[in-house]
């Protein structure tokens, strides 16, 4: 199933087919010149969120769906990206843009920092580690010794910024391009990254460990610098989100955002590009859709309880899962193949040799 | 009502032709002839999923005001979504309401960090941001933020009302405090300590649990043996709980003041035992429905029926249900006075304006009262002691001066 994830990404079609989706995604703005809808601005919000979630997962994909690295605590670098930008725009007066690299740069550190010990983990023992960190990070931004920088648990209010060099844009599109931006610089980087020499050594690492260890990768390394990007990639969304919400407070990052990562990674495909948008996309609508779902349940079927929006998400999750076990972006492959015919020969594991030996 | 007086004044001296222009309709966003909407957010799920008990009540509330004909005619269509407590989710569906619903007002939105989330962007839509639920102090700043509005008395208050008294009665004890380390401790904490300023040093001990502790017994004894004879405990329901059980175990017997968020009886007293909780101090400005003292009284009986009927499935032991409806009557009498100009500015200008507002369960002689540079609803408490099974009013109505 995994063979079958990476192997379509690095096929020949899916760089054009990538362009081709992005094109799409720049061209959603525009839609607001044409049609005068008054929450256009609320969907350019949303589109924003999906793409921050879409960057997040992203991150979270590399480390469990290219190298086999179980993470529960992605909330906390989030978190870490999502702080340094507002500490940084709050007290050294930085400039937004300025911000995402080094919130990036950070999170890498941390993550580096963090899968050095981590490393000693397999497995299920590293997803515990991980989860001490989701659940440790939301209260030591409360800690009393550097409330001064984190706002305690009252967090820090940023400024939204405006577009820049006078663009005729809303603050809501420009901030829908500059999300949109950030996010294909990041799967950009993943997508060459993966193509590449170190791309091939991580996903050995996931498929056979001490098979990859006799082929002379530095296991310890790789992984603990796939646990670093992985978390620097996360903690760029999280740095985006800060600028978009405009706002960072502990509350923000509990356990259950490290969860809804794992449901985006999963629903929308492990080990699949397009699929960390699909789970994205997912984080934000079906959270909503079960709430609505629940009123239009309790008002049609003139109920006198309650219908919990989370056991309605909780069902739509099962049936996701048992309809698509692959996720969402396995069945459109699937449901491709059913189409047109399953393609033999090409779904091999080795990738465009040519471009790929010269990194 | 001050506007239409003023206009109808128009209206004499211009002649009958400017009656029509005073009999005109205006609406703001989400209001038609048949219907006003509402929206809200409220942590339904989440760690501070108790709170939604507030959420439900306004709903059943609302839906038996439509029953009964709704607001001068137009019916409340209250949409009251799950941010599950999360800020960055409370952007969202702020925005979803605001932009996509198009809600007249966001009213009663549970939560500190949440509200904090919105409060520059309610201000920027220029969207009413009414009686938001939190008792943070900062939300009564008329001058920078015109569009947001609090409602219940702060923690700020209440903490500086409670140093007030104990400045007045005892000024040499040596004082101790228990909080929770979060924005309520804190809040609370900043109000005691601007109390207590010229007796500051007289605090021995301040101790603080995070919610996440289990029991608070071993800060009680670090408490006790600081020599303490007063103690202010800034907890939660559990916690107060726990620490009033504690300090009768150990028999220390300080004069114990306990902050309102934590006097149920229902709640707090009777799991403690009431023989344990006997003489506490706390300062109320609702009246405790778990308290036998006002089963007879009309607006309990009122509010019981409604609750029997409207939200039979709620438990009515839970204080939110009191407070969420209350301040729901306080937003529909508010509607009520906007008449016809149910616009964002008249909601504004009208709840800057409400006048000795009798509301039911507040307790006696509490009126809600505004004014365009005091946007404090309910300023006063009134200090009680608990006596055998309910709290017994003493003293006289206390307020304190209103914090910008």
């Amino acid at each position: 199933m995994a063979a079958d994830a990476t192997s379509w990404a690095t096929k020949s079609g899916f760089g054009k087919m990538a362009i081709l989706f992005w094109a799409i995604l720049a061209a959603l703005p525009l839609i607001g010149y044409v049609r005068d809808d008054p929450s256009f601005d609320y969907y350019m919000f949303m589109g924003q969120s999906m793409l921050i979630y879409g960057t997040a997962v992203l991150g979270l994909n590399l480390l469990i769906g290219f190298n086999g690295q179980i993470s529960l605590g992605h909330s906390a670098f989030f978190a870490v990206g999502a702080y340094t930008t507002a500490i940084l725009m709050n007290f050294a007066g930085m400039p937004y843009w300025a911000t995402i690299p080094i919130a990036a740069v950070v999170c890498f550190g941390a993550g580096f920092l963090f899968g050095l010990p981590a490393l000693k983990l397999e497995g299920h023992y590293l997803a515990l580690a991980t989860f001490t960190l989701a659940i440790a990070v939301p209260q030591l931004l409360k800690y009393k010794a550097i409330a001064g920088w984190t706002g305690g648990v009252g967090g820090l209010l940023l400024e939204k910024p405006d577009p820049p060099f006078n663009l005729p844009l809303s603050p809501d599109q420009y901030l829908y391009y500059l999300c949109l931006f950030v996010s294909m610089l990041m799967f950009w980087f993943v997508y060459n990254l993966l193509r590449g020499r170190s791309g091939r050594a991580m996903m050995a690492i996931r498929d056979h460990p001490m098979a990859a260890g006799t082929m002379g990768i530095d296991t310890a390394l790789y992984k603990t610098v796939t646990f670093g990007i992985s978390a620097a990639i996360t903690g760029v969304a999280g740095a985006l989100s800060a600028i978009t919400i405009a706002y960072v407070a502990p509350d923000s990052f509990t356990l259950q955002l490290a969860v809804s990562f794992l449901v985006g990674l999963v629903v929308g495909g492990i080990a699949s590009l397009p699929g960390c948008i699909l789970g994205g996309v997912f984080i934000v609508l079906v959270q909503n859709s079960a709430q609505s779902i629940s009123d239009w349940m309790k008002v049609s079927f003139s109920l006198r309880y309650d219908v919990p929006a989370w056991a309605i998400y909780g069902v739509l999750l099962l049936l996701l899962m048992y309809f698509l076990p692959s996720g969402l972006m396995g069945g459109l492959i699937a449901l491709k193949e059913r189409l047109f015919g399953a393609k033999g020969p090409d779904s091999t594991d080795d990738p465009a040799p040519q471009a790929s030996r010269n990194d | 009502m001050k506007l239409s007086r003023r206009h109808a004044v128009i209206g004499a001296a211009t002649g009958l032709l400017a009656r029509p222009a005073l009999a005109q309709n205006k609406y703001g966003p989400g209001v038609t002839d048949t219907e006003i909407k509402i929206g809200q957010t409220m942590p339904y799920s989440g760690n501070a999923s108790a709170y939604g008990v507030a959420g439900r009540a306004q709903s059943a509330y609302f839906r038996m005001i439509n029953d009964q004909g709704g607001v001068n005619g137009r019916k409340i269509n209250f949409i009251s979504l799950d941010d599950g407590y999360s800020p960055p989710k409370t952007v969202e569906l702020t925005r979803q309401l605001v932009e996509r619903d198009q809600v007249l007002l966001m009213f009663y939105s549970l939560g500190t960090q949440t509200n904090t989330a919105v409060h520059k962007y309610m201000n920027q839509k220029k969207v009413p941001q009414l009686f938001v639920a939190t008792g943070a102090s900062k939300w009564s700043n008329p001058k920078q933020f015109p569009w947001t509005m609090g409602w219940s008395p702060n923690y700020h208050t209440e903490g500086a009302i409670f140093a007030k008294r104990i400045l007045q009665t005892d000024p040499t004890a040596k004082i101790a405090i228990l909080r929770q380390n979060d924005d309520m401790g804190g809040d609370y904490l900043d109000g005691v300590k601007e109390g207590l300023a010229p007796i500051w040093k007289n605090v021995v001990a301040d101790v603080t649990y995070e919610v996440t502790d289990p029991t608070v017994d071993s800060q009680i004894l670090q408490i006790r043996n600081s020599g303490a004879t007063i103690f202010i405990d800034i907890a939660t329901p559990k916690f107060a709980a726990q620490a009033i059980k504690k300090i009768a175990e150990i028999g220390w017997k300080p004069t114990h003041y306990l902050v309102s968020v934590a006097a149920s009886v229902g709640a707090v007293m009777r799991p403690a035992g009431f023989e344990n909780a006997q003489g506490i101090i706390t300062a109320q400005y609702a009246k405790d429905v778990t308290d036998p003292g006002w089963a007879k009284s009309p607006d309990y009986i009122e509010w019981k029926a409604f609750m029997d009927k409207w939200n039979p499935t709620a438990n009515q032991l839970e204080g939110s249900n009191v407070t969420g409806y209350a301040v729901a009557v306080n937003l529909v009498k508010l509607l009520k006075q906007c008449g016809i100009d149910l616009t964002g500015e008249n909601v504004m200008r009208q709840a800057a304006d409400m006048k000795d507002y009798d509301i039911p369960l507040l307790l006696p002689g509490i009126k809600v009262n505004t004014s365009p540079t005091n946007f404090s609803p309910i300023r006063s408490v009134q200090l009680a002691r608990f006596d055998t099974d309910h709290w017994s009013l003493f003293g006289d109505l206390l307020s304190q001066d209103a914090h910008a």
